[in-house]
């Protein structure tokens, strides 16, 4: 074994491999730092570009930082401050109710979906999971909600279709199979518990986890919508947040154009560009504020789903 | 049924309101397919519009409508499932070697942050960019003396363009999940390649690589099953109503959404998403039966 040969050969293979790992490695952080500031990159000039005095970007652009800083872009923001408060309290209560009534909905379709002494378990999956193969598409389902549920400006509208998902019922399907023994459940029937019983006083403690992916997709989801607004919201009090930022860009853009076209330069008095990035990132600034807490458990979440799944 | 549902009576009342929303907000539409086969007047509603038969179908072929549409939607779709799953489990498998845990943290933090934010807050991120008079890339490009291009009446810029902020939304999520495949992979596989002289690139090649391939056939089915679905919100926030770029950006849903928002095509809308539908269904069929044949372990159903 110790013969003077075999150790050499040993540490010539050791040492290579260091080599190669060590070369490996600074590929590895090079490449990685340099997509992390391409990530980051976007942010900063949103940033930027609402600290700068709207002048200096009309004559010189954007920049990484601001070249002449201002607070212009906020003030015009909030000086009609209800209209953005509005938004905020639309797209808030959206998010918090429809998040807690999908979850609740999810969880207890989970529960029913996973139990093996549901007979018709496969049945009722597979009409959920149908819905992924097949559909009536966009606009047979928009005339039924606006003409025949007229669910136009209405906030069963803005709720009702971010519920659930077939996605997110299979996640939460698997997650309490894997989570919530059998025996368990078992135990609890023989104690006299009924399913609603064990649902909440079981399920909901021991699939916590999973529970919070879920709702964080839900969550995101409502947050970030635009859409639903767009299709079935005309009053302006009633936009979700999403969607007031995306018609502020577009009617800002508007005015403007039609400035130009009439040859009023009104770029000089109303701060456009440096308004339409202060819009954005009061906007984003609270999904900002809190990422740092909920990307923990988004993590946990989609890893815990990955590798049972 | 009858006795089933005596038995389990508060099972059925837990699942009846997702038989609910899913009859609602999926199976009643289904009905309204009927519109494709129209030319819908307002006046007459679902069954009052006049029958015109295969004719909105026959427009869209011949007018090369659906030809264009189906291109786009499905090399899109391609592209980001090729080009997105490349670049994450490259990125997972670099980020898996890396020892600094704080660097991990912070680098995988700050690669996911773009996944949280909305696609509006992408469109304006593409607005200060590449906006003709103050985007940021025409005021370095003409910093250099390289003048301004315009962008936004550029179409084929938007084929890479709406590829890489695709990437750049997804990367994190996507390489969360083969990281997480990646930690699963027992330390004692590398142990041994590394007794018997493995280096770094070869253990990645002969161990990682291979044991990452369950989850990226998983990943891959479910992202062929809707290739005929596009990223409706990224396209739409990027391109908008810009005619200019529709040959080479428009897909299917942006194309319906449209029709039924701004022109206000109902018969039309209809077809083109009830080719879709059809379209994808025989196309999930198609390569779940392959698949089964193949390894049942993978099939979707």
């Amino acid at each position: 074994m110790n013969t003077p040969m075999n150790t050499h050969t040993r540490t010539n293979t050791r040492l290579r491999d260091s080599e190669f790992t060590f070369m490996f490695q600074l590929i590895s952080y090079s490449f990685i730092i340099i997509l992390s500031i391409m990530c980051l990159l976007p942010f900063l000039l949103i940033l930027s570009g609402s600290f700068s005095s709207n002048e200096s970007i009309v004559r010189n652009g954007y920049h990484l930082f601001p070249t002449d800083f201002s607070l212009e872009g906020y003030k015009m923001v909030f000086k009609f401050p209800t209209q953005v408060l509005k938004a905020y309290g639309v797209t808030v209560f959206t998010t918090v109710v429809g998040t807690t009534l999908g979850l609740f909905l999810i969880t207890m379709a989970g529960f029913v979906l996973q139990r093996k002494d549901f007979k018709y378990r496969n049945t009722f999956s597979f009409f959920i999971y149908f819905t992924t193969l097949f559909g009536g598409g966009l606009v047979p389902w928009y005339i039924m909600l606006a003409n025949y549920f007229n669910l136009t400006d209405t906030y069963t509208v803005l709720i009702f279709p971010g519920l659930m998902t077939p996605f997110l019922i299979i996640l939460m399907k698997n997650f309490i199979r894997s989570a919530v023994p059998d025996e368990l459940i078992e135990s609890a029937k023989i104690d006299g518990a009924n399913d609603f019983r064990i649902y909440v006083s079981i399920v909901l403690k021991l699939a916590m986890p999973g529970i919070a992916t879920v709702g964080l997709f839900l969550a995101l989801g409502y947050w970030n919508d635009w859409f639903t607004s767009s299709l079935f919201i005309n009053n302006p009090d009633m936009y979700q947040l999403q969607f007031y930022l995306y018609n502020t860009m577009n009617t800002i853009t508007f005015i403007d154009q039609m400035a130009i076209g009439t040859g009023i330069t009104l770029s000089q008095e109303v701060p456009t560009e440096s308004t339409k990035m202060a819009m954005a990132i009061v906007v984003t600034g609270p999904i900002l504020f809190l990422y740092p807490f909920v990307q923990r458990y988004f993590v946990k979440g989609l890893t815990i789903g990955a590798v049972k799944g | 049924m009858l006795k089933e549902l005596n038995k389990n009576k508060i099972m059925f009342l837990m699942l009846l309101p997702t038989l609910i929303f899913f009859l609602i907000n999926s199976y009643f539409p289904m009905v309204g397919i009927y519109y494709a086969f129209t030319r819908y007047d307002f006046e007459g509603g679902l069954f009052g519009s006049p029958f015109v038969g295969l004719e909105n179908f026959k427009f869209l072929w011949q007018s090369g409508m659906l030809l264009k549409l189906t291109t786009n939607t499905v090399g899109y779709n391609l592209a980001f499932i090729i080009l997105g799953n490349g670049l994450a489990i490259f990125c997972a498998i670099m980020l898996s070697e890396i020892r600094g845990r704080l660097f991990k943290k912070i680098t995988q933090s700050v690669m996911f942050l773009p996944y949280f934010i909305s696609f509006v807050l992408l469109s304006v991120i593409a607005y200060n960019m590449f906006n003709y008079e103050s985007g940021f890339v025409n005021t370095v490009l003409k910093r250099f003396e390289a003048g301004p291009v315009d962008i936004y009446n550029t179409p084929w810029i938007w084929v890479f363009l709406i590829i890489i902020f695709y990437l750049w939304k997804n990367l994190g999520y996507s390489m969360v999940i083969y990281l997480a495949a990646i930690t699963g992979i027992s330390d004692e596989y590398y142990e041994a390649a590394r007794m018997d002289g493995a280096n770094i690139f070869q253990r990645i090649w002969y161990i990682t690589v291979p044991m990452l391939k369950p989850t990226f056939v998983i990943l891959l089915l479910f992202s062929l099953g809707s290739i005929m679905k596009g990223q409706f919100d990224l396209f739409y926030q990027l391109i908008g109503n810009n005619g200019v770029l529709y040959n080479a950006t428009d897909i299917i849903d942006t194309y319906v959404y449209r029709s039924l928002k701004v022109t206000f095509d109902i018969g039309m809308a209809t077809a083109a998403g009830l080719y879709q539908s059809l379209f994808g269904f025989i196309l999930i069929m198609t390569v779940n039966y392959i698949i089964r044949k193949v390894n049942e372990d993978y099939a979707l159903f």
